[in-house]
C-alpha cells in the first residue's frame, strides 16, 4: 500500500470501518504510525478521532485490519491487545474514583518492574497523595493518574486521547512535559484539539474528516499552510 | 423487655440470610450488570447439598454439621461457575438475554429438583445445639439464629478483605465502576467475573443451609422465595453497591420481623411484615430511587 | 447505541405491511371464530371433535393467553419495559371480580365496571412509581409488587381471597348463557372476542403517534428527551394500557375456569409471559398471540404427557425432570435464547427474508478509498 521506507512502520491501520447504531462513523481509515516519534492524529469534533483509538483497542466493533509489529489486532480481545504493549489515556481519564491513588496505579501495573521511579519524579504530587481517594483528586492530578498509568509499563506505542482538555496552561505544561519524556522510551499516536501542543510534540500528521483520512504528512507542513488548517481543522490555532 | 431482644435477634438473622444472598447478586450485578435470576437456584443447591451430605455422613455433630457446610460451599462454588461459563459468559454483552437465560435456567432447575426430590419439604437433620437457645437479656434466643448471624458476620467480614486487600478484589472494584476501562489496562475482567459468580454462589448456598436450619426443612421454591427479597434488599440498598446491600439487608430483616410479629399479635395477620417489606421498597424508590447507598443515576 | 441487541428487535408491523397484514387477520379470525361449528378431529394435537367442549375450554384458554402475552408485548417487546409482575394485574381480574361476586354478591355490571377501573387504577399508580426507576431495577420492583400481592392473596384477609384454596365462582351472579359446559362455545367465543380486541387496540397502539414514541423509548431513551417529549409519560401510558388488557383476560379467564386460583398471583405466571413473547418474537403482533397460545397448549398437553405410561416407563433419572413441565419449558426458553432469540417470527422473518430477491443490507458496500 506504500513505497517502502526506511522506517518501519510499527502500526498499521488499513480500511477500518466502525458502526454505531446507525452512524457510519468511521468509513475506511487508513494510516500507518511509523516507529519511534509523536504521530498526532487531528480534525475537527466529530471526524472519528476517539473512535479511532477505540478501533484499535477493539473497545468498539470494526471491521477492516489492524496490524501492530505485524500482529493482527482486529481478532483479539482487548486485553490482549493491551498486553502486547499498548498503553492508553482515554478522553475522559478514566480513572477509578472510588479507589485511592496507589490502588489506581497498581491495577494498572502490567510488568514486573512497573516505573514508579519515573511516574513519581514526573508526578511527585502522586506520591503524596498515595492515599487519597481518586475522586477526590483536581481534574489536573487526575489527567497525572492517566498519563502515570501509561508510564508505569514498558509500551511498544501508547495512546492518547486529547490529554490537554480542560487542563489549567500549568498543568498543559506538565502533561506535555511528561508526554515528550513517554515518547523517549514509546512511540505515540496523539489525539489532540490543541494544535499548540500537537506542534510541540508530534513529528507526523493524519487528519480526519467525517471519517476518513484526509491528508497525512508533516506537522509543520500542515501548520505552516493556514488555509490548510482551516480546512481541515476548523480552526486557524489555539 | 425480652420480646424486644428476641425480635431484634431474630431479625437480624434474617437478615443475615438476606445479606448473604443478596451479597452475590449485588456483586454479580455491579461488576457484570447481570440480574442472575437463576441465584436462587445456588441457595436451593446449598440447602439440598449439606441436607444430603448430612445424612450420609457417619459423623458426630458438630463435624457433621461443619463438614456438610463445607460441602455445600463447595457445591454451590462449583454449580456457580459452570452456570457462568455456560450460560452467561456466550452471551457477553446481551444482558436482556443473560437474564432470560438466567430465568429459564431458575425455572428448569427448580422443577428438575422438584422432579427428584418431591416438592415437599424435607425435614433437616439439625445439629442438637442449634435447636438450642441462648439466654440473651432475659430473652431466649435460638442458637440457630445466632448462628446466621455469626456466618454472615464473618462472610461479610471476609469479602470486604477481598475486596479490599487482593488484586482480584481491586478487580472487581474498578470492574464495578467501569468494566471497559479495567480491560483497556490489559485486565481479562471475564475471569473476574466467574470468581465473582463463584463467591456468590458460595454465600447463597450457605443461606440456603443456614436456611434450612432457620426453617427446620428444605423445599425447591425456597430459592425463588428468598430470591425476591434478595432483590428487594439490593434495590433498597443500591443496585450495585456491597455495603449498601448489608446495611439494606439488615433493615428489611428488622422491619419484617417486627411487623410480623406485631402484625399478628393484634391482627392476626402475619403477612403485614412482607408486605411493609414490599411498602418500603416503593418508599424508598419515590425518595431515591437509587437507592439508600447507591450513585445517583445520570 | 440500541439498548436492546438486535435479534430482539420488532420483526416488523403486524402481520406484514398494510392491506395484506389486514386481510390475513381478518381471515385468520373468522376461521377461529368458525371453529365451534368444526365437525372434525385433528387427531395427536386435539382429543375428540374441534367442535366438542373439550377442545373449546383448550382453545379458550389459549386465546387469553395470546391476549393477555400480547398485553405483556406491549410492554416489554415495543416499549422495552422488562416487567417480572405482569401477573399481578391478570390476577386482578381474576380476583377481584370473583371477590365482588361471590363474596359481596354484586351484580355483574358494577362488578365488572369496578374491575375495569381497578384494572386502570393500579397500573397508573404502580406504574408511577416503578417506573422512577429503569432497566434492571424497575424489573425488580415490579416483580416485588406482584409478589405483595401474591402475599395478599395467600394471606387470605377477611377470608375473602380463599387463600390456599383459591374462590370458586357465585355462578347466580353470572347470566345463563355463560354457564354449563353446553355453553362453553359461548365462553370460547368471549375468549376469541377478548384476544382480537386486544390484538385490534395493540394494533392501533403501535401504528400510533403513542406507539411510535414506545419504539423510539426502545432504541434510545434520550433521543427521545431531545425530542422534546417525556419518555416517562409514555412509559406510564404503556404500562397502564398493557396492565388493563391483561385485567380483561383475567376476567374472561375466571368464567372460563369458574374460579379464581392463587397459582396466577405467583412470579411463575409473570415469568411464563416473558417466555411466551420470548416463544413467539418480541416486538411482532402475531409472533406473541401465536406463542402464548402454543405455551397453554404446551403446558396443558406436557401435564398430561407427563402422567402418561410412556414417561412412567422411562429410567427413574429421565423421568424426574421430563415428569416436570416447566423443566421442559424451562430448559425449551434458555434453548430459544441462545438459538432462536427472535421466536417463531424471527425465524418467520429469516424465511421471509431468503425467499426474497436478495438485497444487500446497508452499509456493507466498502466505501471508495480515498487517496493519501
Amino acid at each position: 500500500m506504500s513505497a517502502p521506507t526506511a522506517t518501519r512502520n510499527l502500526l498499521e491501520v488499513d480500511d477500518v470501518h466502525v458502526h454505531l447504531g446507525e452512524s457510519h462513523i468511521l468509513q475506511g481509515v487508513s494510516f500507518q504510525v511509523p516507529v519511534g516519534g509523536v504521530t498526532a492524529l487531528l480534525g475537527r469534533n466529530g471526524a472519528g478521532k476517539t473512535t479511532t483509538i477505540k478501533a484499535i483497542l477493539g473497545l468498539v466493533g470494526r471491521s477492516g485490519s489492524i496490524r501492530l509489529s505485524e500482529r493482527e489486532l482486529t481478532r483479539m480481545p482487548t486485553h490482549q491487545i493491551v498486553r502486547l504493549g499498548v498503553g492508553y489515556v482515554p478522553e475522559e481519564r478514566e480513572i477509578f474514583s472510588e479507589l485511592s491513588v496507589a490502588e489506581n496505579l497498581k491495577l494498572a501495573e502490567r510488568d514486573k518492574a512497573p516505573r514508579y521511579d519515573l511516574v513519581f519524579e514526573l508526578f511527585p504530587e502522586l506520591e503524596q497523595r498515595r492515599a487519597q481517594a481518586a475522586g477526590s483528586l483536581s481534574g489536573g492530578q487526575q489527567q497525572m493518574v492517566a498519563i502515570a498509568r501509561a508510564l508505569l509499563n514498558d509500551n511498544q506505542i501508547i495512546l492518547v486521547d486529547e490529554p490537554t482538555k480542560g487542563l489549567s496552561p500549568l498543568m498543559v505544561t506538565n502533561a506535555t512535559t511528561a508526554l515528550k519524556r513517554a515518547a523517549q522510551a514509546a512511540t505515540l499516536l496523539l489525539v489532540e484539539q490543541n494544535l499548540q501542543v500537537a506542534r510541540t510534540l508530534a513529528d507526523k500528521v493524519v487528519v480526519l474528516d467525517q471519517g476518513r483520512v484526509a491528508y497525512t504528512g508533516d506537522v509543520a507542513e500542515l501548520l505552516a499552510d493556514p488555509a490548510l488548517a482551516r480546512l481541515y481543522l476548523g480552526v486557524g490555532g489555539h | 423487655m425480652s420480646t424486644i431482644i428476641l425480635l431484634l435477634v431474630t431479625g437480624l438473622g434474617l437478615g443475615a440470610l438476606y445479606f448473604l444472598i443478596a451479597s452475590g447478586l449485588s456483586l454479580t450485578y455491579g461488576l457484570m450488570r447481570v440480574l442472575n435470576f437463576a441465584h436462587g437456584i445456588f441457595l436451593t443447591v446449598g440447602g439440598y447439598a449439606s441436607w444430603w451430605i448430612a445424612v450420609r455422613l457417619p459423623l458426630e455433630d458438630p463435624w457433621r454439621f461443619l463438614v456438610a457446610l463445607v460441602g455445600c460451599m463447595l457445591v454451590g462454588a462449583i454449580v456457580a461457575a459452570a452456570v457462568e461459563v455456560s450460560l452467561i459468559r456466550p452471551l457477553y454483552r446481551r444482558h436482556i438475554e443473560q437474564v432470560l437465560v438466567t430465568v429459564g435456567l431458575a425455572l428448569a432447575f427448580t422443577a428438575l429438583v422438584q422432579g427428584i426430590f418431591g416438592a415437599d419439604p424435607i425435614s433437616y437433620p439439625a445439629p442438637r445445639w442449634t435447636q438450642g437457645v441462648t439466654q440473651l437479656a432475659g430473652a431466649n434466643i435460638p442458637n440457630s439464629r445466632l448462628l446466621a448471624i455469626a456466618v454472615a458476620a464473618a462472610v461479610f467480614l471476609l469479602l470486604s478483605a477481598f475486596l479490599r486487600f487482593t488484586r482480584w478484589g481491586l478487580i472487581v472494584r474498578a470492574g464495578v465502576e467501569n468494566r471497559a476501562m479495567v480491560t483497556a489496562l490489559g485486565i481479562d475482567v471475564q475471569r473476574a467475573f466467574t470468581l465473582v459468580f463463584a463467591l456468590g454462589g458460595v454465600a447463597a448456598a450457605l443461606a440456603g443451609a443456614l436456611g434450612a436450619l432457620y426453617f427446620g426443612n428444605i423445599d425447591p421454591q425456597r430459592g425463588t422465595a428468598t430470591l425476591i427479597f434478595a432483590f428487594i434488599v439490593i434495590v433498597i440498598g443500591g443496585l450495585g453497591s456491597f455495603t449498601g446491600s448489608v446495611l439494606a439487608a439488615v433493615v428489611v430483616g428488622l422491619l419484617q420481623q417486627f411487623i410480623n410479629y406485631y402484625a399478628s399479635v393484634y391482627w392476626g395477620f402475619s403477612a403485614a411484615g412482607d408486605l411493609s417489606v414490599v411498602l418500603l421498597l416503593a418508599v424508598v424508590l419515590l425518595w431515591r430511587p437509587q437507592g439508600l447507598l447507591g450513585r445517583s443515576v445520570g | 447505541m440500541s439498548k436492546q441487541s438486535d435479534s430482539l428487535s420488532p420483526q416488523g408491523r403486524g402481520l406484514g405491511r398494510g392491506a395484506w397484514g389486514t386481510a390475513t387477520a381478518v381471515v385468520v379470525f373468522a376461521l377461529l371464530a368458525a371453529v365451534p361449528f368444526a365437525d372434525f378431529e385433528i387427531p395427536g394435537l386435539f382429543n375428540g371433535l374441534l367442535s366438542q367442549p373439550g377442545a373449546l375450554q383448550l382453545l379458550a384458554l389459549c386465546a387469553v393467553f395470546a391476549g393477555v402475552a400480547l398485553s405483556y408485548n406491549l410492554l416489554f417487546g415495543y416499549t422495552g419495559l422488562l416487567s417480572f409482575g405482569h401477573a399481578l394485574y391478570f390476577s386482578v381480574g381474576i380476583y377481584v371480580t370473583d371477590i365482588l361476586l361471590t363474596r359481596y354478591h354484586w351484580a355483574l355490571v358494577p362488578a365488572l365496571a369496578t374491575t375495569f377501573a381497578a384494572g386502570i387504577a393500579l397500573p397508573l399508580v404502580l406504574g408511577a412509581i416503578s417506573l422512577r426507576v429503569g432497566g434492571i431495577a424497575f424489573a425488580m420492583v415490579t416483580l416485588a409488587f406482584a409478589q405483595a400481592g401474591s402475599i395478599l392473596v395467600y394471606a387470605n384477609p377477611a377470608r375473602l381471597t380463599g387463600g390456599e384454596e383459591g374462590l370458586g365462582l357465585d355462578v347466580t351472579r353470572i347470566p345463563d348463557f355463560l354457564i354449563g359446559v353446553i355453553n362453553t362455545k359461548n365462553l370460547y367465543w368471549i375468549a376469541l372476542g377478548y384476544l382480537v380486541f386486544t390484538f385490534v387496540v395493540c394494533w392501533w397502539a403501535v401504528n400510533s403517534r403513542p406507539g411510535k414514541v414506545w419504539q423510539a423509548i426502545r432504541e434510545n431513551e434520550r433521543r427521545v428527551e431531545v425530542m422534546g417529549l417525556n419518555p416517562y409519560v409514555f412509559k406510564l401510558l404503556t404500562f397502564t394500557l398493557s396492565g388493563f388488557l391483561a385485567t380483561l383476560g383475567g376476567i374472561v379467564y375466571l368464567l372460563l375456569l369458574g374460579g379464581a386460583t392463587p397459582g396466577v398471583t405467583t412470579a411463575s405466571l409473570s415469568l411464563s409471559l416473558l417466555l411466551m413473547v420470548v416463544l413467539g418474537g418480541a416486538g411482532s403482533l402475531w409472533g406473541p398471540a401465536l406463542g402464548g397460545a402454543l405455551y397453554e397448549y404446551l403446558d396443558f398437553r406436557l401435564l398430561k404427557l407427563s402422567s402418561s405410561s410412556e414417561i412412567h416407563a422411562l429410567p427413574g433419572w429421565l423421568r424426574a425432570p421430563l415428569a416436570e413441565p416447566l423443566f421442559i419449558l424451562g430448559v425449551l426458553f434458555i434453548l430459544l435464547v441462545f438459538f432462536f432469540p427472535g421466536g417463531i417470527a424471527g425465524i418467520a422473518g429469516r424465511l421471509r427474508r431468503a425467499a426474497r430477491p436478495h438485497r444487500p443490507l446497508p452499509g456493507v458496500e466498502a466505501p471508495a478509498k480515498v487517496a493519501p
